[in-house]
């Protein structure tokens, strides 16, 4: 039977027929969906770990009992796993073990452009890339067996085109797997020197293998067509460069991206009469062809900037483009908003209205930045928030303390936040950490976290208490505000910054996505009081406009969070009638 | 290369339910036979910014993206988004749109003008714009949720699919308690 897949679906269903039993993730764009569909299959044990790190050593130990094991993040995310990777490549495996890793070209939902390969060659271990839903399931059934047989950790590397496009995908069964007795084995899992000076030189002889694999693997294809044009392509460029030429070239199809092989390259490279090489991001498989002295044109002609499509290798080629027909009209942005009723709204507006500076963090409340609040000053990575804001204020003194806070989501702060927190406690920042307590990982499309009292099955499971938890971390003053109180959230954030110690205000109240938060009647707009002093419009809702010297409300939008409603001094905006 | 692969894009402002139209379209040209492609995004830009779907159909499909200039179809769930993706259309393209404005921040703002009178500037340069208030004939039907099915019902009438083919497909991919309103809300585009 084939069905139509999302790529992520596809993994999620390759980890099924592989007789995968354990999948430990932190959500991520355009990673989620696949501990997310995983999750669906009874026979997978799948978990939300509070990070990347905690996820894939949660893998690691099932591999060492035996199971085959997984973790999937984005790219970003295997910055955090870094750590257990690295060594990972040392100990091998008892359990096949996969990590799938999501790049996002052109960054729809992420911070950077980082090009994930790179984590392959540095940590020495085997990395596929398929093309399509199809492909994607079969390389994670190919990739436990590589795991197990080479006892190496792989990587699987997803793009946005692949992870967030459906293709057609032949659905097979469950391979069954019996857990097998524990045997000790200090020799391969312990990595003190004595041991890891023995495993080094296993993992260069292991790449050398991996590199006769990637000669004769079905993985890596050559498909022959016109000789004019040798054009070697992984993942969603091989998909952009068929479309665009068919079988008027020859293809070299990379599907074992890490290590490259050698023999296969040079066959191809000699049969065509000009190679190229077209790769998303970095110029990797180029720099490996020349580095074989092999001729070929890479990013001298594609860049490594973006996400490439079949029209960005028809310009590079000069062939003809379809004709285009825009309007002149300026047509006005549509950026990604804060929903009406996000209860970070309130609480940023104190913020911009104060003037206070604010470092923020990774999650929906990024937002923020944007116009008409302008509320933060920094975004780096998970976490960054807290510890950015001890060292901006270490550095800048009382007078930076009085006029900065920073902010980070509940989960945000499960993932990397607390040891910031540890850190303001122990080396004394008079800093005010603004906790965004929405009780759901909100950007990433609802995922449970270890503070919303579920697990990933929606389960009940232990709920971490963010107050005693800011306690036992070190910090006296912990308050909680309601966001949707504009007066509560202003005198909260002055009163803290002023103090001279460390404090934690939790600004607390459910995303309005959720499905148990119940919206309330609509606000209303009596146009005998309002005057179209527009101050309402200051708080960036999406549900408030202004039209013909008026305030407006979108009825099917508005949710009743009455924040307008505060800002009008003239009581033009009225509380809707329950 | 020649390629006779068909490509609709499914436009909007994220949240108004168009992964639920690719979802539908997805399934009933597979249900055809036909190799499909569809490509989401996901993620931050749902949160009420500018979202865009590409469904492709054909013999074998390559490419999960369209490119400019090469959408048969585009169907746009709000006008200013229809103006956005224009450029993707082929000349003998059509674009099916929900004829309704729906403000972008920076026009709340004060900071851009929402240009009122897009259409008919599209329609001036040549293109095929089929503009029905979906979301009317949608809350007529039962709930204004229902746009999209309102906006593929229009889509239909462009296809050679049959009738009954495109309403089996709604009954597999709406949940039970939703048929019945979005059969109707099908008909209402359909015969529009």
């Amino acid at each position: 039977m084939k069905r139509l897949m999302l790529g992520n679906e596809a993994i999620a269903r390759g980890l099924y027929e592989a007789g995968v039993d354990l999948v430990s993730s932190y959500p991520g764009t355009p990673s989620t969906e696949i501990t997310e569909i995983a999750a669906t299959y009874d026979d997978i044990y799948c978990e939300w770990a509070p990070n990347e790190k905690v996820a894939c050593e949660v893998a690691f130990g099932a591999s060492l009992r035996g199971a085959r094991s997984a973790c999937a993040m984005k790219h970003v995310g295997l910055n955090v796993a870094a750590d257990p990777l690295f060594t990972l490549s040392y100990t091998g495996v008892n359990g096949g073990l996969v990590i799938f890793v999501a790049d996002d070209p052109a960054m729809h939902s992420s911070q950077n452009e980082q090009d994930s390969r790179h984590y392959a060659i540095a940590s020495k271990v085997p990395m596929l890339e398929p093309a399509d839903s199809g492909e994607a399931k079969e390389f994670v059934k190919e990739a436990y067996r590589i795991s197990e047989e080479y006892d190496t950790p792989v990587i699987i590397r997803m793009c946005t085109r692949i992870a967030h496009s459906q293709s057609l995908v032949e659905l097979c069964d469950r391979e069954h797997r019996d857990l097998p007795a524990y045997e000790k084995n200090p020799q391969k899992y312990i990595m003190v020197p004595g041991n890891a000076i023995k495993k080094h030189p296993v993992v260069e002889e292991r790449t050398r293998k991996l590199v006769a694999l990637g000669e004769e693997t079905a993985l890596n294809r050559v498909e022959m067509g016109g000789t004019e044009k040798g054009i070697i392509c992984s993942g969603t460029c091989y998909q952009y460069v068929k479309e665009v030429f068919g079988d008027s070239v020859s293809v070299l199809k990379i599907g074992l991206v890490n290590p490259l092989p050698e023999k296969l390259i040079k066959d191809f490279a000699a049969k065509v009469d000009k190679l190229y090489v077209i790769e998303e991001l970095d110029g990797i498989m180029e720099t490996h062809v020349k580095s074989m002295g092999i001729d070929c044109i890479g990013k001298e002609m594609f860049s490594p900037l973006g996400e490439y499509s079949q029209a960005t290798i028809r310009k590079a080629f000069g062939m003809e483009l379809p004709e285009v027909i825009k309007a002149d009209s300026e047509i006005p942005m549509r950026p990604p908003i804060m929903c009406a009723g996000c209860p970070h709204r309130g609480l940023f507006y104190t913020l911009s209205k104060n003037k206070i500076t604010c470092l923020g963090d990774i999650g929906c409340y990024t937002l923020g930045s944007a116009a008409p609040l302008f509320a933060l000053d920094s975004t780096l990575c998970m976490g960054a928030s807290i510890s950015g804001l001890h060292g901006f204020n270490k550095v800048g003194g009382e007078d930076s303390e009085k006029r900065s806070v920073c902010v980070i989501g509940d989960s945000t702060f499960m993932h990397s936040g607390m040891t910031g927190l540890v850190n303001i406690a122990y080396n004394a920042s008079n800093s005010t950490v603004i906790i965004l307590d929405n009780s759901i990982t909100g950007m990433t499309g609802h995922q449970q976290n270890p503070t919303t009292g579920y697990n990933i099955k929606g389960d009940p499971a232990a709920a971490v208490n963010l107050e005693e938890l800011c306690h036992a971390l070190g910090i006296k003053h912990v308050r909680v505000v309601d966001p949707y109180d504009l007066k509560q959230c202003e005198e909260a954030v002055l009163e803290e910054i002023a103090v001279s110690e460390p404090s934690v205000i939790i600004s607390r109240r459910p995303c309005m996505l959720l499905k148990y938060v119940k919206a309330k009647a609509p606000v209303k707009v009596n146009p005998d009081k309002c005057v179209g002093c527009k101050q309402c419009l200051k708080i960036g809702c999406p549900a408030v406009s202004y039209k013909n010297g008026k305030a407006v409300i979108d009825t099917s939008l508005c949710v009743g969070c009455n924040v307008c409603t505060q800002m009008c001094k003239l009581g033009a905006m009225e509380k809707g009638e329950e | 290369m020649a390629n006779n692969t068909k490509n609709v894009m499914i436009v909007g402002v994220g949240g108004q339910g168009s992964l639920l139209a690719s979802k539908l379209l997805g399934a009933l040209l597979t249900d055809e036979g036909y190799d499909v492609k569809v490509s989401e995004v996901h993620g931050m830009s749902q949160r009420g910014g500018s979202v865009v779907t590409y469904v492709r159909y054909g013999e074998k499909v390559y490419s999960p993206i369209i490119a400019e200039g090469e959408a048969d179809f585009i169907v746009s769930f709000e006008k200013l988004e229809a103006a956005r993706y224009a450029g993707c259309l082929r000349k003998d393209g059509k674009i099916i749109v929900n004829a309704q404005s729906i403000d972008p921040m920076p026009v709340i703002i004060g900071n851009a003008t929402y240009p009122e009178d897009i259409l008919d500037e599209l329609k001036g340069k040549g293109l095929f714009v089929d503009d029905i208030d979906a979301y009317g004939l949608a809350v007529e039907a039962g709930n204004g949720k229902s746009t999209n099915i309102v906006l593929m019902g229009r889509l239909a009438k462009y296809f050679d699919i049959p009738y009954d083919k495109w309403i089996e497909a709604i009954k597999k991919q709406v949940k039970p308690q939703f048929v019945d309103v979005n059969i109707k809300a099908f008909e209402l585009g359909y015969n529009f």
